[in-house]
């Protein structure tokens, strides 16, 4: 996207489109407006606030790239308003700005996320150890950091707004967190005293983990560089499907099968509060258990990875702008359909029926 | 009436949704009380996740020899002996706990070697005493206190089947008024949903003001468009009174290019691992900036300046190292004497005193910052800083046990950047954080607490109302007025320019002329569009707190003939015993802002021997003074009794 060196001139005129509107419908409106050395878009944005566009909604506060307030689509990418420098961009670009596509408008730039607190609501919170007072907890550095990583987290729901799973997709909100819960569930998984352990159990049975099928899409835009496919999703996939090399697990599995669904049900309802924490092995808590071992397809060939089709530059194209006709191009090519029916996917589809 | 006006009925109101109003909430709900929270921005995004540096609290974690008796003599230095000792010292006793209970709600601290929280060290505290994540301690704080309200909300969906039983988050909500009863007890409080522009009247007897700083009235500052001063505004026209409103803390280095990141911390890190500040002739000007009390643990050569970063034990420091109002100040006068930078600040160089390796090494999120913002590598070039305003000392003022507002009114609370007195004339770093924490709980218990004495609720009157809608009406059927962002941006000028950092008398009279011109135009402002989701709309509504709160401050900064921590006279340089006994309590009388002295609360004797007499006779009177003899006198001879 242009050259990052090339310096923008002192006061030159710039032309902006952004889209105005609301839910009832909107349009991309022609700014022509002022920009100087060392500007942000969001800058731009403040500028055409105060002299031309004084209604223009947009949503900011920090200025610094920490709060997560100015999330936008520039040029098609998600992006943080106040963290994209005009000199990225050549100098006669026209630079178009829309809102959020995953989430409804309200109006120009500010779109309903209401969606993310309500998933954030009902990921169950963290759960301390009932044995331990204020000031007694004892955790090495090495084992918070992992959490931490999480803990960088903005919520600019950029991650959101780009997976495919929701993204052009509304019958699937219901039933899909997105990956910033996914990371909120890794989080407390590997939280050192979180005391429950079905963490990722819940993931897939109730956040729609089995949905995701790692585009890493959500990395890719995440400002704070959370690699969270590789080190909140996957690890989280691939311990569910680990259960099925335990013996023990597998065997007790079976034994439970008939006749747990309740108790499954109670189980995950009530919290189930144990002592030991691992990571490394199974939790050895039998409603988990048979949870995750439903999810997990048996004896299935694992179907070729499907390559998304990428652009010039070699990213996946999120744009709606480059491209030839209206609504999103399916990252995937057009020939795939989401979701994928359950049978081509190597992982456990949460409505998948034995 | 003809608008729509949603109604809600709640126990406890908290305006604010940052640090303060989190933890006043949570606390408030744990009572049993139906609590409401409102903020202007989305939720989990107020001011206090931009909060870097840490938390104090003597845990005594790196350090054993901390303990809440060091922290409270930090605190009151820090403040010049201005602050109220009471707040100074329950913050200081209470702070580790607070911490503590962050843990138990998720939080995770980095740690010691030993699996305890980790502690750093930072300017003015004498042991490392700051808990941190990182550089994003508010970050955590903010989301910890997010989520455990989230938590409670699940335990209240189990129990009753609804999320929102008893806490609810009303994001993007700003609060324009407060409405009180006949007996001046808070009845409710009015304002608008920001997304749609529709009107909403919280009924509620008790209303904890969270709603943070000032900052957004000045051109050069650290702080968000949220910063407009709405809480302070809201109690002055609730009755209650505000203290302290002088001091405003500069911060010194905040990055003055390019225009983006204007205002944007450089970390005083930067400075203790090896930067120095040159002017645009290349001179190192710190060192002609030393001021007498300072003379001796200060370098004097930039050879032994040099020297100490290697070798502390047996140099002096640098002066960068000296405070942040002095390092201001200096900024301030070489900038003013022309040998400022192109941008108006002064060069911070790195590059010349560390390898690339070692900057990126020890500091990467500065490195990151100027890399990320603005296009400048720190390994290559200086930084361009210049002073930013930060923090304002001064606000509500309160009953330090309570937090319950001083003035007539009853059933107001406030905690946070928004209340007074803790920090006195200037806040030590780490200590803003601990107090949201220590003082946000007080709030929502004590708030709790007085609900329960009430026999009936405060009714809110229809007139009041009807007022209210009208005032937040009013500039979107002005028509042909002038546009809010000009009215802001001459009222950032005059602030910036005139009750800035160095303070004059005249230049103090004029700023107040002139901000009564300004409120006269604030009358007149119209704004284009409707109203949902206009930010011109919200802006012109901001103007009149930004405006009310401004002359506060401009007002008590003429008054104040002494120069102590956030509040330079040049006129009057130094600091004077007499003024430190007196408060200046701003209230409002009609829409006339006016100002008052009051003696400042009396420091027991048990607090007061906590200090050396050499330190007591700097900032005490000779009466106070030989006071304290008469103690010490008598304590001697109760020993020598034994
Ligand atoms: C860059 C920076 C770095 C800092 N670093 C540190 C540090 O390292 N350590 C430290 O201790 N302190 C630090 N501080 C200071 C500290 O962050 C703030 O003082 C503190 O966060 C204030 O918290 P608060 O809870 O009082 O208010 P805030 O967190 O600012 O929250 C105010 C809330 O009130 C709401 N609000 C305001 N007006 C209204 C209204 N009219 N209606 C409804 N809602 C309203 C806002 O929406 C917001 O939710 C730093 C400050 C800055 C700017
Ligand atoms: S990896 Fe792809 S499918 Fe999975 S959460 Fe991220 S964006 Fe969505
Ligand atoms: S994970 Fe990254 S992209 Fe997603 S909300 Fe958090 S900061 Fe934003
Ligand atoms: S304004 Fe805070 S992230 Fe952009």
């Amino acid at each position: 996207m242009g050259n990052q060196d090339a310096p923008v001139k002192t006061g030159t005129t710039r032309h902006f489109r952004i889209w105005r509107g609301d839910e009832s419908g909107g349009e991309l409106v022609d700014y022509q407006v002022e920009v100087n050395e060392g500007e942000v878009v969001l800058d731009v944005i403040h500028r055409l606030q105060a002299t031309q566009a004084p209604d223009l909604a947009c949503r900011w506060n920090c200025k610094a790239g920490k709060c997560g307030s100015c999330s936008m689509e520039i040029n098609g990418m998600p992006r943080l308003g106040c963290m994209t420098r005009m000199s990225t961009f050549d100098d006669n670009e026209t630079v178009t700005i829309t809102p959020l596509r995953t989430f409804p408008i309200i109006r120009d730039l500010v779109t309903d996320v209401s969606f993310n607190y309500e998933k954030a609501r009902e990921t169950p919170a963290f759960a301390p150890p009932p044995d331990l007072a204020p000031g007694e907890y004892r955790m090495q550095q090495v084992d918070v950091e992992r959490s931490q990583e999480f803990r960088k987290c903005i919520e600019c729901f950029l991650c959101q707004n780009t997976c495919h799973v929701i993204r052009d997709h509304e019958e699937n909100k219901p039933a899909f967190s997105g990956p910033r819960f996914f990371i909120r569930a890794a989080e407390l998984d590997m939280h050192p005293l979180d005391t429950r352990n079905d963490r990722k159990e819940y993931a897939q049975a109730s956040q729609g983990l089995g949905y995701c099928n790692i585009t890493k899409c959500c990395t890719e835009v995440c400002p704070e560089g959370i690699k969270i496919t590789d080190n909140a999703i996957i690890p989280m996939k691939e311990r569910v499907v680990d259960r099925r090399y335990d013996p023990l697990v597998w065997l007790g599995s079976k034994i439970f099968r008939r006749g747990q669904r309740e108790a499954e049900q109670t189980a995950r309802e009530s919290a189930p509060v144990g002592t030991a924490h691992s990571h490394a092995g199974a939790s050895h808590e039998p409603g988990a258990e048979a949870e995750a071992e439903r999810g997990v397809h048996w004896g299935r060939q694992v179907p070729q990875p499907q390559a998304p089709a990428v652009d010039s530059r070699g990213r996946l194209p999120i744009s709606e702008f480059t491209f030839d006709r209206p609504a999103a191009p399916s990252p995937f090519g057009e020939d795939v359909t989401f979701p994928m029916p359950p049978k081509d996917l190597n992982y456990a589809h949460p409505e998948q029926k034995d | 009436m003809t608008t729509r006006i949603e109604r809600h009925h709640y126990d406890v109101v908290v305006i604010g949704a940052g640090g303060a109003g989190l933890r006043a909430a949570i606390e408030a709900r744990l009572a049993g009380k139906r609590t409401a929270i409102i903020s202007k921005s989305l939720f989990g995004k107020a001011h206090t996740v931009m909060a870097e540096g840490g938390a104090a609290a003597a845990m005594g974690n790196v350090n054993p020899r901390d303990n809440w008796q060091v922290h409270f003599r930090d605190t009151m230095r820090g403040g010049k002996f201005l602050n109220n000792y009471r707040m100074a010292e329950l913050h200081a006793k209470e702070a580790p706990q607070r911490i503590w209970e962050l843990e138990t709600y998720g939080a995770l601290f980095d740690r010691t070697k030993d699996g305890k929280i980790s502690q750093r060290n930072f300017g003015g505290h004498e042991y490392p005493r700051l808990a941190h994540v990182g550089d994003r301690t508010g970050l955590e704080l903010i989301r910890t206190l997010q989520q455990k309200i989230v938590s409670l909300q699940q335990e209240d969906k189990k129990e009753h089947g609804d999320y929102e039983a008893r806490i609810k988050v009303f994001a993007e909500t700003t609060i324009t008024d407060l409405l009180l009863d006949s007996d001046r007890r808070i009845a409710g409080a009015f304002g608008y949903y920001r997304e749609s522009g529709e009107f909403v009247l919280f009924e509620a007897p008790a209303v904890v003001l969270a709603t943070g700083g000032v900052g957004r009235s000045y051109k050069v500052t650290s702080n968000s468009w949220e910063y407009t001063g709405d809480g302070h505004a809201l109690a002055l026209r609730a009755g209650a009174t505000l203290i302290n409103m002088e001091f405003l803390q500069f911060h010194p280095t905040g990055m003055v290019w390019p225009p983006s990141v204007k205002g944007i911390l450089v970390t005083e890190s930067v400075r203790g691992d090896g930067g120095v500040l040159r002017n645009s002739e290349g001179r190192r000007f710190m060192f002609d900036y030393v001021p007498d009390v300072f003379r001796k643990q200060y370098a004097e050569t930039e050879e032994e300046a040099d020297r100490w970063y290697t070798d502390p034990d047996n140099n002096r420091r640098p002066p960068e190292l000296l405070p942040r109002d002095e390092v201001a100040r200096a900024i301030n006068a070489e900038v003013k004497a022309g040998r400022g930078s192109p941008a108006g600040g002064v060069y911070l160089d790195v590059s010349t005193r560390l390898s690339p390796e070692e900057i990126k090494r020890r500091l990467p999120s500065m490195y990151h910052q100027f890399k990320e913002l603005a296009d400048v590598d720190i390994t290559k070039q200086p930084m361009e800083v210049g002073p930013t305003c930060h923090y304002v000392m001064g606000g509500v003022e309160v009953d330090p046990d309570t937090t319950a507002a001083v003035g007539n009114v009853q059933g107001l609370f406030a905690a946070g950047e928004v209340s007074g007195g803790m920090h006195g004339s200037n806040r030590l770093g780490g200590n803003s954080l601990s107090d949201l924490l220590v003082f946000g709980k007080r709030a929502g218990e004590h708030a709790a607490a007085y609900v329960d004495t009430l026999g009936t609720r405060p009714k809110v009157s229809t007139a009041d109302v009807e007022a209210a809608v009208e005032q937040a009406l009013a500039p979107l059927e002005r028509k042909g007025g002038e546009s809010p962002y000009r009215l802001q941006q001459d009222l950032q000028t005059v602030m910036g320019d005139l009750v800035g950092i160095i303070r004059r008398k005249s230049e103090l009279e004029e700023a107040l002329v002139r901000l009564a011109e300004l409120r006269d135009r604030a009358n007149r402002v119209s704004v284009a569009g409707g109203r949902r989701y206009n930010p011109g709309w919200h802006l012109a509504l901001d103007l009149r707190n930004m405006l009310i709160v401004s002359e506060c401050t401009a007002r008590a900064a003429l008054e104040r003939e002494e120069s102590r921590g956030g509040h330079t006279r040049e006129d009057f340089p130094t600091m004077s015993p007499k003024w430190r006994t007196v408060n200046l309590v701003c209230s409002l009388d009609g829409d006339k802002v006016r100002l008052e002295h009051k003696p400042l609360p009396k420091m027991p004797p048990e607090l007061m021997k906590l200090f050396d007499r050499a330190e007591l006779a700097k900032y005490l009177t000779d009466e106070e003074l030989a006071e304290f003899d008469a103690l010490t006198a008598e304590a001697h001879a109760e020993e020598a009794a034994k």
